[in-house]
């Protein structure tokens, strides 16, 4: 299939300028140290209460990638759209066969392996690590391939953002400061706004029936709210978790909310595009 | 010439909201048939190969791509497109970018990378393109245009900023590429850069064709005077203007228009006061008074 090929090129083209402008270094260099970090740094509560340590990092991990991930989706793909509209290349891709759909979906593909391999790398040489270490552990190990496997599917919704976002500019100057708020509200303010509603709610209407629902709406608590919660009550969490684990949803709505969050960015995303003129 | 033109383009009308960018052009390009498209910044040219490429909706007109609509996919297995301005990658090689476009195209990649040949650039196959020059990065620009033998070939200002030399040899890779039998369109901002290396030229001015044709018959068309200019011996142009007639330019030089049915006969009466006539200068109008000689009417017609 021509349109197949055209998609695998296109995104092994965006691997490439990735690689070659270090990002794919930066992004694993980045996951790795924190993972490690995490790991050992971290550790000190590890052995207590009969809590592995994969464990009970995959459950600060889970809250670091909440800020990490995100970021490093974002930072991939700011520029993907905006920097070719400047460059002059999208038009000259657009008058070639490749179809919109082809280009758009190529694109992501080429960002989403390069998070691929960093995450597989950052938390997979920290996972390594611990294992050798503290020893071996199936509860731990699923636990970590969990929150290994989440947080793609977090970096998968941001990077559709961040295409979103450079087709809506066309501008990579005002993409990146553009993203740079939404990473901001999705990730930093809204989890400040959740808690402050709490603490002023005391317990009313706002605790019991409406922070459930925006925690679920927002990817990032989506992401963090599954893995603690699948960690039951083996890892100390406290905060906006510790709330949240008493939600009244199974689980695997939060993977849910993502999946929505994945189409409806993907969706705009196209509809962006397909009206853009290079 | 019978056959269908490759590019038909009837009454083609395109706004930016209130602005007119093109305004009732018709042009078409035969296959093998270069011509350039005229116009001064902000002309429409750029305008009107967006539309040709179906990025544009035209506000009025008709379109036809070897008959197929602009933008479909089989304009676009048609058409080759060089945007003006064109920055590839820098991180990328010359050699990575052609097999990339090749690959958007359906084409053998080794095929395409052979076009770095033809574009002289193989030596710069596996450098990376932001240690290119200028000239270098439009040849890479041309190459990528010419995999698969397009049928169109829209290069939008192509050899803008390039050095005299590069950019006869630009015009000479055209040439080859239209001898081959593509039709080709191609932009520029002067007339005299074009001369001898299109067909045909058609002059926009404010998003309208205002002249279409050969540029020998644009320039009779025109009728511009040829200029003749007379030196005095001594410092006496007045004696000279009194004699001969025309323009006076400073102390020693008087002027004349003329056709070019009159030039023999104006040249011999200067010949016959070659007591005080020093010396003699013909200039036939130049190419860029054709130009200038078409934009002003343009412009005449919109205050009109
Ligand atoms: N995307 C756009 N939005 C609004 N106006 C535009 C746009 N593109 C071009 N124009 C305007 O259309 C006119 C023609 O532009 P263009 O085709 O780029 O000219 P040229 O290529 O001949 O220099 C100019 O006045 C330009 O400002
Ligand atoms: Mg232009």
């Amino acid at each position: 299939m021509n349109g197949l090929s055209r998609i695998a090129a296109i995104a092994a083209i965006e691997f490439r300028l990735s690689a070659r402008n270090r990002w794919v270094l930066l992004a694993t260099l980045i996951l790795v140290l924190f993972a490690l970090a995490l790991a050992f740094l971290g550790s000190g509560p590890a052995g207590e209460r009969g809590v592995d340590a994969l464990t009970l990092t995959a459950a600060s991990l889970a809250t670091l990638s909440v800020y990490l991930v995100p970021l490093i989706a974002l930072l991939l793909s700011y520029d993907t759209i905006a920097g070719e509209i400047e460059r002059g290349t999208l038009a000259l891709v657009l008058a070639t066969p490749a179809a919109r759909g082809e280009v758009l979906f190529g694109k992501f593909l080429g960002h989403l392996a390069v998070l691929t391999l960093a995450i597989a790398i950052g938390y997979g040489v920290a996972g390594g690590a611990l294992v050798a270490v503290h020893g071996y552990d199936p509860a731990g190990a699923l636990a970590w391939a969990r929150l290994m496997a989440t947080a793609l599917f977090l970096g998968a919704v941001f990077i559709a953002i961040g295409i979103t976002v450079s087709a809506m500019t066309g501008r990579v100057g005002t993409a990146a400061a553009l993203l740079v708020g939404v990473w901001l509200v999705l990730v930093v303010l809204y989890d400040l706004a959740l808690l402050a509603g709490l603490v002023l709610d005391d317990g009313g209407i706002f605790t019991t029936h409406v922070f459930p629902i925006l925690v679920l709406a927002n990817p990032g608590d989506a992401f963090r709210l599954f893995n603690l919660a699948a960690l039951e009550a083996a890892a100390p969490v406290a905060g906006i978790d510790g709330l949240a684990r008493t939600l009244p949803f199974p689980a695997a709505t939060a993977l849910a909310s993502l999946v929505i969050w994945l189409l409806l960015a993907g969706c705009a995303g196209m509809l962006r595009f397909r009206s853009l003129h290079p | 010439m019978s056959h269908d033109p490759v590019l038909d383009i009837a009454g083609l009308s395109v706004a930016f909201g209130s602005l007119k960018a093109l305004s009732d052009v018709s042009l078409s390009v035969a296959a093998g048939e270069r011509l350039a498209l005229l116009g001064h910044n902000g002309a429409g040219k750029s305008t009107l190969f967006k539309a040709v490429l179906g990025f544009l909706k035209p506000e009025a007109g008709r379109i036809s791509v070897a008959g197929a609509a602009p933008g479909t996919a089989a304009a676009r297995r048609t058409v080759s497109y060089l945007p003006e301005a064109i920055a590839f990658p820098r991180a990328l090689t010359g050699a990575e970018v052609i097999t990339y476009f090749a690959k958007l195209k359906g084409e053998p990649p080794a095929k395409a990378k052979a076009l770095l040949q033809t574009v002289g650039i193989a030596d710069a196959a596996h450098r990376r393109v932001g240690t290119y020059s200028k000239g270098m990065r439009q040849r890479l620009g041309l190459a990528q245009a010419l995999i698969g033998r397009p049928s169109l070939l829209l290069l939008d200002e192509p050899t803008s900023g390039l050095d005299p030399i590069s950019r006869g040899e630009f015009y000479g890779l055209i040439d080859t590429i239209a001898a081959e039998g593509a039709a080709v369109l191609l932009s520029s901002h002067s007339l005299t850069e074009v001369e001898a290396r299109t067909d045909r030229i058609a002059i926009l001015v404010k998003g309208r064709r205002v002249a279409e044709g050969r540029l020998a018959d644009l320039a009779s068309a025109a009728a511009l005077p040829t200029v003749v200019r007379v030196k005095a011996k001594a410092i006496d142009g007045a004696t000279l203007q009194a004699r001969l007639g025309g323009r006076r330019l400073n102390g020693r030089s008087v002027e004349f228009d003329c056709t070019p049915g009159d030039k023999l006969a104006l040249l011999a009466r200067i010949a016959s006061h070659s007591d005080i006539v020093a010396d003699v200068e013909v200039s036939p109008p130049h190419l860029d008074d054709v130009y200038r000689y078409y934009s002003g009417l343009g412009a005449a017609g919109e205050a009109a």
